[in-house]
């Protein structure tokens, strides 16, 4: 009989690759698993929304004047979210990571950390009893001074319950995921671009400009994307911050709603049509979200030839 | 374009570590001078102080002076982002900006400080840069590649025209060639020999064929045992110390008894 000596006796021995193999495979097969049934669930339960007789919908005159409002108004809640919070959360993030002494840095690091642990719950009524009181003469400044803005067009609500006040507890919200990432990015940047840089006679902030900002690029897109990614889902702050309405462009009047609050605050007493229109809401904040997403991935991929990875 | 530089007493700490103790050495300008020793002697740490870079290492600091052409990089009050600008640095491995184009690498140092630079000089900067360090033939229809695409001598030779570009009195090297093959090294060696006629250049090198290569005069650093700092033990002619050392120590070394 002829054997192959290389073939091992009593079967391929090598079960703990294989249970392995199978284990990683069947979780990310899980993964893709789940995001279909959600998506499919969503769109299932949503049909009927969009094929109702437009004057039964919500508003009476069909789905997408229903929801064209509060899509708008998520992503100026969300935007404004990002404006404030991004410039502010790089900045702590660079101090923490290059500028602030050692015995400093560690402590605000946990501090920042701290932030993200508070539930948004505690944000929202931080924001409806503390935040948008203190907002309102900031308001009525605003309103009196650039008021010939419709951003800043009045009358001024005078409980601050007002679209810009949900918009700075989401800054607040997401500040923390983007400076507790854009930190780890930052603290990654290889010491010999530093160096690189220092040794050309480059300053601190000059340095950081020509090998810190470059190589943490990808990252600060992706942490700023995560935290546009949370501001557009957040529910419980907005609901319980936005004094809600019709969609207006002043920032500073009650009005506006998010998708997410809208879902959060009509949900529990939705039945028939108006059950599948909060879900058909919830369907087109999922595809905001992705497309979101997308758009993070496609921009980081665009430069990738000139990324820090080669 | 290049000065000198004195050194007197110098003695650099790690903390409350003596890492180098007293250091006295007098470097030629347009001279090719090079620094040997076995590893940990502070021969590397000693270069970066030449320049301040040690200061990007936390806890190191120094004593005594270090004069370019009789100016005290150490006096209060002198920028260590002004030293640099003087006394340029090549480092072990590679390191151009890997965001930047080629181009744009040449260029980074000098486009510091705010300076602006016109397009058609900026043009006749990049090709004297790139042509001094013999890769302009190599790169000249790639200029807008990424800097990162290049092989390692050919990076490492970018590397020292965005050193040379913003014409500095000094340039420091340490170990250039520690992490290249033999033909890309030949080249950079050759470099060296062109750039004495126009800097002052010091090397660091574990390569001791190199040290008599490329360099008019070599510095021995040795330590006692670990724990000890590293100590200047001799310093002369390249020929007197690899031929005819008066140590000991240093003729035990280049001949291979140790290190």
């Amino acid at each position: 009989m002829t054997t192959n000596a290389l073939t091992k006796p009593g079967g391929s021995g090598r079960t703990g690759d294989k249970v392995f193999s199978t284990a990683s495979m069947a979780a990310g097969i899980l993964i893709l698993v789940t995001l279909f049934a959600v998506a499919l669930f969503l769109f299932l339960q949503a049909i009927p929304a969009f094929t109702a007789d437009p004057a039964e919908v919500s508003g009476g005159k069909g789905f997408l004047s229903y929801i064209w409002p509060i899509v708008i108004g998520t992503v100026i809640a969300a935007a404004i979210a990002i404006v404030l919070a991004t410039p502010v959360g790089l900045g702590v993030a660079l101090f923490i990571s290059h500028y602030a002494p050692r015995r400093l840095a560690a402590p605000l690091g946990y501090v920042i950390d701290l932030l993200a642990a508070i539930p948004s719950v505690i944000y929202g009524i931080w924001g409806y009893l503390v935040l948008a009181p203190v907002l309102v003469p900031g308001y009525e400044w605003l309103n009196a001074n650039l008021g010939f803005i419709p951003l800043f067009g009045g009358p001024v609500s005078q409980t601050g319950k007002t679209m810009l006040t949900a918009g700075i507890v989401l800054a607040v919200m997401v500040l923390p995921i983007i400076t507790s990432l854009s930190r780890e990015i930052f603290l990654q940047t290889p010491g010999l671009h530093e160096e690189a840089a220092l040794a050309l006679g480059a300053t601190r902030w000059e340095m950081i400009r020509m090998s810190v900002l470059p190589f943490a690029r990808a990252g600060i897109i992706s942490a700023v994307m995560l935290g546009l990614g949370r501001a557009l889902g957040e529910t419980m702050a907005v609901a319980l911050v936005l004094s809600t309405g019709n969609l207006i462009p002043s920032l500073i009047k009650s009005g506006n709603q998010t998708i997410a609050a809208e879902i959060a605050l009509n949900f529990p007493e939705a039945f028939g049509l108006r059950m599948s229109e909060l879900i058909a809401a919830g369907l087109v904040l999922f595809i905001i979200t992705l497309a979101v997403n997308m758009v993070a991935r496609w921009i980081i991929s665009r430069h990738q030839e000139f990324s820090g990875a080669n | 374009m290049s000065k000198r530089i004195d050194v007197s007493d110098l003695n650099v700490y790690y903390s409350k570590f003596r890492a180098v103790e007293d250091v006295n050495i007098k470097i030629d300008a347009k001279s090719v001078t090079a620094f040997i020793g076995p590893s940990g002697c502070g021969k590397s740490t000693f270069l970066r102080t030449l320049n301040r870079m040690h200061e990007v290492i936390p806890g190191a600091t120094v004593e005594g002076k270090v004069l370019l052409d009789g100016d005290n990089l150490y006096d209060a009050g002198v920028d260590p982002v002004t030293v640099r600008s003087q006394i340029g640095m090549v480092f072990q491995r590679p390191n151009p900006f890997p965001t930047m184009s080629i181009r744009d690498n040449v260029l980074a140092g000098v486009k510091l400080n705010a300076r602006r630079i016109g397009k058609s000089d900026a043009d006749d900067l990049v090709e004297s840069s790139l042509r001094g360090a013999n890769l302009w033939n190599e790169v000249k229809d790639r200029l807008d590649k990424p800097g990162s695409g290049l092989s390692g001598g050919q990076q490492q030779r970018l590397c020292i025209a965005r050193t040379i570009a913003v014409k500095p009195q000094v340039i420091l090297m340490d170990e250039p060639c520690s992490a290249l093959d033999p033909i890309s090294t030949l080249a950079i060696e050759d470099l060296i020999n062109e750039m004495k006629n126009d800097y002052t250049v010091v090397i660091v090198t574990h390569n001791m064929q190199q040290a008599a290569r490329v360099s008019d005069k070599t510095a021995f650093f040795n330590i006692a045992g670990t724990g000890k700092p590293g100590k200047l033990i001799e310093f002369d002619e390249t020929a007197t110390i690899f031929n005819n050392p008066s140590v000991k120590a240093t003729e035990d070394y280049v001949s291979g008894r140790f290190g």
